[in-house]
């Protein structure tokens, strides 16, 4: 028995398994790689060879050469993790100085207009990103966009590197009583919104997203407007834009009330 | 004969207790996420949770039982004391060290990725450090199986190896195999991210990497249980092995087509192309053939003991059967979850019908009711069949052992059907929160809360089984005799050379990963800008 060879064509096993497997696979490559793509209806292809890479994942130009441009300026940061990795206490130092333009409507210690978000301990890539946008006009505001013109790349970077430095300030209205609201715990699946924790911390904090406890509730309030009615859009991904559209006036209301009660 | 008794204990016991706490993990999403329940308001929670259920359901608990039972298998088929006993307790230490590992970030918060790594989410690189050490102890197995085996070998010329044997080393080179890709994944693709050492990953490569393991590890999983059906249900129930070839016949099907069809995960992704998703489609259909071979092979070896018990005519046999034992019980009820959740498996694997139910609440079902029904139920008689050779003690309670089996069973059938009905009805799976009081999920609140009391008697059933094994230590000794393995009906004398190793079935296999994963992998490797960036799991808020 030990004789008996096995890789040869001569030994039947071999000659089966090998046989049958290569026969399927050639089979099935035909079945995949030239048949189902000529069965497509809506199949463009101009050559067997076309088929064959179209079926085999090969990247191609689209027919559709022209894309569709905004008629708004997008948002064009690129932003990754380690950006904002390690403070410089320099940067931080120049950040103080230029921060003290920005005490005039955001105030300090919590202490800005209701209509202005509070900065302090904000996540560093939310502010940068924020002051990239109003600086291209992918954000607008009649205050702040002016300010933000001005600003260098580094002076947006410092600015972003103190208030990420400053620790986070107590709410200004805490209201334990106050429970989270269902879109905010819950979201809506149905209407695609995510909890809000998703993104803006507690279960995760994506990259630019704002902490909201504490902020107030009428910023709140006003940007999911905004977003709903399009006129805030630098949102990359249209993703504010989408959740604050299916978003019921007074689930915006409740949203806006519970982030204003956090501590 | 078993020298290695407390080494197979010390597995399944391992494997047992970590299947307890994931279990309940398990029962606890169902429950936190039905409409019993009001919502927990934390869905970090609930995604720790049910990291620590998959990984524990999926890397641990299997692992361990199919490393115990091949130790075992290696004793009692073989004849001859295990060879590297010290390797395998080494084996058994990575495996628990890894599961502590990967257990602490998890339970923190740091990793709550899922089992499935999901990708560009990252965690703690401990997590993926721990499930690399479960990883390489059963990689130690795998070792030692084909060592042991080949040593049998040279020492037995021109003998057949036992079935058992056969069918265990078939599943060690099926697991080793398969799990490069994850271990690619991992290695090469998370864990530099993960440590920080880059801040991009290409996740589309990655999860066709994770493809390549995420298919065959369920036949992985599965091995055990099919050669329980072979090589002791014929004998527990006093019958004969119909067919010795069709076993192995099965088996070596296995280790070729289980592992090239992975991509049958990847249907809803861009980053592979129609065609291989086609092939591997048309692969994936071929893994039926085993199991058809498998329920046939085991039906006409049933049907012998029918009939050697005295049972007559077309569906006599049937009723001549020894119902009231156990093992008779469980491949009953193995099959009839097989079926159902097999038959499922044909509609994820049809490149269009799984459009319908891909990431759907069907997919939960369909995997719980071939993994956790067909397969474990099976792991339950495994152990029962084993223990008195473990323990040197009697394993009373054939009434418990029979109404933990009922409940598992019945269990499994009330918590994956509902899911199975949700899914059609377009519940997706991997959520942690559902609001029932929407109009459109509304019709899903009753289905959902059927199955919470499913997995209720599935915790009931594990309870029971506990109870049995600890029992059957504190039992009276007494001598359980040889351990037998079935006998076929023609014991094989000679095999063809082909069906007593692996060498051309492996070559085989490693081929049809070439073609069916090789494009895909260097396409993807060859393309630039694919990279994304990384979104760190329970990094600082």
């Amino acid at each position: 028995m030990s004789a008996e060879r096995l890789f040869t064509f001569r030994n039947p096993w071999f000659a089966a398994g090998v046989g049958i497997t290569s026969a399927m696979v050639v089979l099935s490559l035909i079945a995949g790689f030239v048949v189902l793509p000529y069965a497509a209806t809506n199949s463009q292809l101009t050559s067997l060879w076309d088929a064959i890479c179209s079926a085999a994942g090969v990247p191609r130009a689209t027919v559709i050469s022209e894309t569709a441009k905004p008629d708004f300026t997008t948002s064009s940061v690129i932003m990754n993790p380690q950006m904002f990795g390690v403070p410089d206490t320099r940067s931080v130092g120049r950040g103080a100085t230029l921060a003290m333009q920005c005490a005039i409507c955001h105030g300090s210690n919590r202490q800005g207009q209701v209509d202005t978000p509070n900065l302090e301990g904000q996540p560093a890539a939310a502010i940068y990103k924020e002051l990239r946008d109003f600086k291209a006009g992918a954000r607008i505001n009649a205050i702040m966009s002016p300010f933000a013109v001005k600003l260098s790349e580094q002076d947006m970077l410092d600015l972003a590197s103190y208030y990420s430095y400053l620790p986070r300030q107590p709410g200004s209205h805490p209201d334990s009583a106050v429970d989270a609201p269902p879109v905010v715990a819950r979201g809506a699946p149905m209407r695609n919104i995510p909890t809000c924790s998703s993104c803006h911390g507690t279960t995760d904090a994506k990259l630019g997203t704002p902490w909201l406890d504490g902020q107030s509730a009428v910023y709140i309030k006003a940007q999911l407007q905004a977003f709903a009615s399009g006129t805030r859009r630098n949102d990359i991904s249209e993703q504010m834009r989408n959740i604050a559209r299916q978003m019921t006036s007074t689930e915006i209301d409740e949203a806006a009330r519970y982030f204003a009660s956090r501590p | 004969m078993l020298n290695s008794k407390r080494l197979v204990l010390a597995h399944f016991w391992l494997a047992f207790i970590v299947f307890g706490i994931a279990l309940l993990l398990g029962e606890w999403q169902m429950f936190v996420r039905s409409p019993l329940n009001p919502w927990i308001s934390n869905s970090e929670l609930y995604y720790r949770s049910v990291t620590a259920h998959g990984s524990a359901m999926g890397y641990v608990f299997p692992t361990l039982i199919a490393m115990g039972f091949g130790y075992a298998i290696t004793e009692f088929a073989l004849k001859k004391p295990l060879i590297g006993g010290r390797w395998a307790w080494a084996g058994l230490a990575l495996v628990a060290v890894g599961a502590v590992t990967a257990m602490i970030p998890v339970s923190l918060g740091l990793a709550s990725i899922l089992y499935t790594f999901y990708p560009p989410m990252i965690g703690n690189p401990f997590y993926y450090i721990g499930v690399v050490l479960v990883v390489v102890g059963s990689w130690i197995w795998v070792a030692l199986m084909s060592i042991n085996m080949a040593a049998w070998k040279r020492e037995n010329p021109g003998k057949p190896v036992p079935l058992a044997m056969f069918a265990n080393v078939a599943g060690a080179y099926l697991w080793g195999w398969t799990a490069v890709g994850a271990a690619i994944e991992v290695i090469v693709l998370i864990l530099p991210v993960a440590l920080g050492l880059k801040i991009t990953i290409d996740a589309g490569l990655s999860r066709v990497f994770f493809s390549w393991t995420l298919h065959a590890i369920v036949y992985f999983w599965l091995m055990p249980t099919y050669i329980a059906y072979y090589t002791i249900f014929p004998r527990a129930i006093g019958g004969r092995l119909y067919s010795d070839a069709m076993a192995r016949i099965a088996f070596i099907l296995f280790v070729v087509v289980a592992m090239p069809i992975g991509v049958h995960h990847l249907f809803a992704d861009p980053q592979v192309g129609a065609g291989f998703k086609f092939i591997q489609s048309v692969f994936t259909a071929m893994v039926a053939l085993p199991t058809l071979v498998t329920i046939f092979t085991i039906c006409a070896s049933a049907e012998l003991a029918g009939r050697l018990r005295g049972g007559k005519g077309p569906f006599g046999w049937v009723a001549a059967l020894p119902w009231d034992n156990p093992m008779m019980l469980a491949v009953t009820f193995s099959f009839v979850m097989l079926g159902f959740g097999g038959a499922g498996g044909l509609i994820n694997m049809s490149y269009q019908l799984d459009a319908s139910i891909h990431n759907t609440q069907w997919i939960t079902g369909h995997f719980h009711l071939i993994f956790a029904g067909a397969i474990v139920i099976m792991y339950f008689a495994i152990a029962y069949d084993l223990w008195p050779h473990l323990t040197g003690r009697a394993l009373n309670g054939v009434r418990l052992m029979k109404a933990q089996l009922w409940l598992w069973f019945v269990g499994m059938i009330v918590t994956t059907f509902p899911w199975h009905y949700v899914g059609i009805l377009g519940m997706p799976r991997r959520m942690a929160s559902y609001d029932y009081a929407d109009p459109a999920i509304a019709p899903q609140a009753l289905s959902v809360s059927i199955s919470v009391f499913g997995g209720l008697l599935l915790v009931v059933s594990a309870g029971l089984f506990f109870a049995v094994l600890i029992r059957g230590h504190r039992a009276a000794q007494a001598d359980p005799g040889e351990y037998r393995f079935s006998v076929a009906v023609h014991e094989p004398v000679r095999v063809p050379v082909a069906l007593n190793g692996f060498a051309l079935w492996l070559t085989l296999m490693i081929a049809l990963t070439a073609i069916n994963y090789g494009y895909p992998i260097v396409q993807l490797l060859a393309l630039k800008g694919n990279a994304v960036p990384a979104v760190y799991v329970g990094a600082a808020r």
